[in-house]
């Protein structure tokens, strides 16, 4: 069977995709890409060729001489200033890198965004975007973006968002292997075309301060054990991804960290319109509510929950370190 | 591809961590001048205005995923500065781990996957040692990249202990970090660390690390790599001693290091200025207050500023060659890095070295490996200085309405500083210098080249000048990110 060829670009990003995708463990990233018959004809971080030698393949790629099954870009489009591309001109060309992801991409028999950069603009539109950054085929959560709606592949796949910032290794590995076996259709993406596998999951799954959360036991600083939803900006209850089921670095997650899930899977995370680490509250409620709750139904059950809080879980909510194990050192409340 | 000014143009370059572009020209058989272009410009510096100031911490980390926590290590200094918190001790010990984490995963990625690749490229076949570093060290497919990529991402698991991921974490704070330890996952840390060390004394190094840090002179460490030929050190020395990898990159800039890993009273590695009294290298003292980013041949609009009142203002129709800045201390050209860092840490070894043959590529690609010896050691005793019963991060509710904050840390590639204003409560202004801005700087006003371009200047080249693999081997020397540079 031959193998399925990738060629791996950046553009308007950090490089932190490719460097959290060297993170993927047992096996390692290059053997997994064997292993799904990948091919990788080009990455910015592991390839031997560089100048006009890549740009030759780059140019057989675009002249139909070699065949490009899978074009990954890690990061945004940049089109400023004023539509010119010149914030990034692929070095050693005189020409704006998003006119290189435009041509790769109509030779491409699948594009994947790797990241929040490359799917929806991500960081690099933060702030006024003067640097013009759009994603593939989405601008924030308005669809379009450098390939425009239309842009299709082979299997009438529209371009596939691998959101996060980064993205989780796995989310990677798993999307390319499922693309290179053609085992990837599009129901098999949600309604921003990130794949289900991992955006069907909310971060609340799995969060390891469930108990906080169900007592509305919150935290109050940095470090506090509680629920970071009330007061520290928490997104858990409306992000989507599984980072609370599938660990990062072996063990770990933003809430196991000690830290707020700022929703980096979803378009437009990056402009929050309010401090990313304090919620934002209309008469003292947290003006986002968790996916599919009914306000009244939240208020009631919130206000039923704080008043049952038990002593421990509003205790422990606001220390760094558990003072009271379950079911012991505390009196129950009457 | 050469121009009518008869500049070859060298790009694109990769293993770079981002984009580069090289302009050289040559005379005589050796490069004459070269430019350096950092051709990506994303602007966070105008991102972060306007920002609420804790929200410095979610987007600094995201100019580099390669240099995530030293630049949230950075920012939380500014801010710490700002709301006058001092981080408790866990707090610095747990920063220190993490961003030693990072940096030692950075020099892993560098030597394996970033620059010793280029020894096993087809410039250099025909000679005696090419096939047994081929097979070691050939991109994507040699045979050390399955020991490699196992080993460091087993060692990131300190992250995923420290700070819930990486890169971009929040846990790194102003008051310290944001996940205390137990004795549980202090032992966690500590089997991780126990099994780098055992990765590095097999893999890397063929012997203790303690030996290799106590390693004094050139002639100990000839010996030392003759002894321990198994290594993936000693391989790279006898390459470089056949390729004389001491005569290419050759430059005798001052160094700078802003001192790495704060202990409660100073650094791990010092801070300070050492520079050139003749053919003497001399401590200097660090006057923070005399930086600037001079403008000249950036395509960007302004005066040379310190960066605590510095702007960043593109404009694609200045004269320029770089949307990089170019920063000086002093009015000097300045080079930063693990050489610099060890240098003013005054250690014997690189004192030596670069004593007889100034900064150059073996000596930059020493000096990361000697920090792999230095540093593991030390973040087996940090663990041991941690006190589980005791606070990881100090109050830091705070937020006045105006102030100011300095981040300075080394990063793996040198010397981050963040400046910080605070003004009605959000981000004045924000200015970044990162370790690469000082090493590829372009030109100044007064016409000084920055490190790389003259430490290119004087390679002998033949040939293809893109198949000339000394100016590669140079460019890599200072494991450049070019993500950080302009950021």
């Amino acid at each position: 069977m031959t193998r399925k060829t990738l060629p791996w670009l950046q553009s308007g990003g950090c490089g932190g995709c490719s460097l959290s995708l060297l993170n993927a463990e047992t096996p390692h990233l290059l053997a997994r890409l064997q292993q799904a018959n990948i091919e990788l004809l080009w990455h910015p971080s592991v390839s031997e060729v560089n100048g006009p030698e890549l740009i030759r393949l780059l140019n057989a790629i675009v002249d139909g001489d070699t065949a490009l099954d899978i074009l990954c870009l890690e990061a945004s489009a940049m089109l400023g200033p004023n539509g010119s591309g010149r914030f990034h001109m692929l070095s050693g060309t005189d020409e704006p890198m998003f006119q290189w992801i435009q041509k790769l991409a109509s030779r491409a028999k699948q594009v994947v965004a790797v990241g929040s950069c490359a799917a929806f603009g991500g960081i690099t539109a933060a702030g006024s975007n003067l640097v013009e950054a759009i994603g593939l085929q989405y601008d924030r959560s308005q669809r379009g973006g450098l390939l425009g709606e239309q842009w299709q592949g082979a299997d009438r796949l529209p371009v596939v968002n691998i959101a996060g910032c980064p993205t989780h290794p796995d989310w990677v590995t798993e999307t390319l292997t499922l693309l290179a076996a053609d085992a990837l259709a599009s129901d098999d993406l949600d309604e921003y075309q990130r794949p289900r596998f991992y955006t069907d999951h909310l971060v609340h799954h799995g969060c390891p301060r469930n108990e906080y959360y169900e007592y509305k036991a919150s935290a109050e600083t940095a470090g506090d054990l509680g629920c970071m939803m009330e007061h520290m900006g928490c997104l858990g209850t409306q992000a989507r991804a599984d980072c609370n089921i599938r660990p990062w670095n072996g063990e770990g997650s933003c809430l196991k960290g000690g830290y707020a899930c700022v929703n980096c899977t979803a378009p437009g995370f990056e402009e929050p319109r309010h401090s990313f680490v304090e919620t934002p509250k209309l008469a003292g409620i947290p003006v986002g509510l968790p996916t599919d709750m009914p306000k009244a139904w939240f208020v009631a059950l919130a206000s039923l929950a704080k008043a049952a809080t038990p002593e421990r879980l509003r205790r422990n909510a606001v220390a760094e370190r558990l003072i009271y194990p379950p079911g012991r050192g505390v009196k129950k409340r009457e | 591809m050469s121009d009518g000014n008869g500049r070859t143009l060298l790009g694109p370059l990769n293993r770079v961590e981002g984009d580069l572009e090289i302009q050289v020209a040559v005379a005589a058989g050796r490069v004459s001048e070269a430019w350096v272009n950092s051709p990506l410009f994303r602007g966070f510096e105008l991102i972060l205005q306007g920002k609420a100031p804790m929200d410095a911490l979610v987007y600094t980390p995201r100019i580099c995923g390669i240099c995530s926590v030293a630049q949230s290590v950075a920012a939380a200094g500014a801010l710490a500065e700002y709301l006058q918190v001092t981080p408790t001790d866990n707090g610095r010990i747990a920063t220190n781990l993490t961003l030693a984490c990072e940096n030692l995963a950075d020099h892993l990625t560098h030597f394996y996957l970033f620059f010793m690749p280029d020894f096993a490229r087809p410039g250099y076949q025909s000679e005696p040692w090419f096939e047994a570093i081929r097979e070691r060290f050939r991109a994507q497919t040699g045979a050390a990249v399955n020991q490699v990529l196992p080993a460091r991402a087993a060692f990131m698991r300190l992250t995923g202990i420290l700070a819930g991921k990486w890169p971009h974490s929040l846990s790194l704070q102003p008051g310290g970090t944001s996940r205390a330890l137990s004795t549980s996952d202090i032992v966690r840390l500590r089997m991780q660390i126990g099994s780098f060390r055992q990765f590095l004394e097999q893999v890397l190094f063929d012997g203790p690390l303690e030996q290799v840090a106590a390693l004094a002179s050139r002639e100990q460490l000839q010996a030392w790599a003759a002894a321990h030929p198994h290594g993936d050190f000693a391989r790279f020395l006898s390459v470089a001693e056949a390729l004389k990898l001491e005569t290419l990159g050759r430059t005798r800039h001052q160094f700078l290091s802003y001192g790495a890993y704060g202990q409660s009273r100073g650094h791990w590695f010092c801070r300070g200025v050492v520079g050139w009294q003749g053919n003497q290298l001399q401590p200097r003292t660090l006057d923070l207050d005399a930086i600037t980013e001079d403008m000249s041949s950036a395509w960007l609009r302004g005066e040379s500023a310190h960066p605590s009142v510095g702007h960043t203002q593109p404009d694609i129709e200045m004269p320029g060659y770089s949307w990089c800045k170019a920063p000086r201390l002093a009015q000097q050209v300045t080079e930063v890095g693990a050489l610099a860092r060890q240098v003013v840490a005054g250690h014997p070894l690189l004192l030596d070295l670069v004593r007889e043959q100034g900064a150059n590529v073996m000596n930059r690609v020493v000096a990361r490996l000697l920090e792999f010896a230095l540093v593991v050691p030390a973040m087996e005793d940090w663990c041991q200085q941690l006190i589980p019963t005791a606070a990881f991060c100090a109050p830091q509710s705070q937020r006045p309405a105006q102030g100011r904050g300095v981040g300075l840390v080394e990063a793996a590639r040198g010397s981050l500083g963040h400046w910080l204003s605070v003004k009605d409560g959000r981000i004045h202004n924000y200015q970044i210098i990162a370790p690469t801005t000082w090493n590829f700087s372009p030109r100044d006003r007064a016409g000084q080249a920055g490190p790389l371009e003259s430490a290119l200047a004087r390679t002998p080249v033949s040939g293809e000048l893109h198949e000339c693999l000394p100016i590669q081997h140079i460019i890599r020397s200072y494991d450049p990110c070019m993500v950080c540079t302009v950021h």
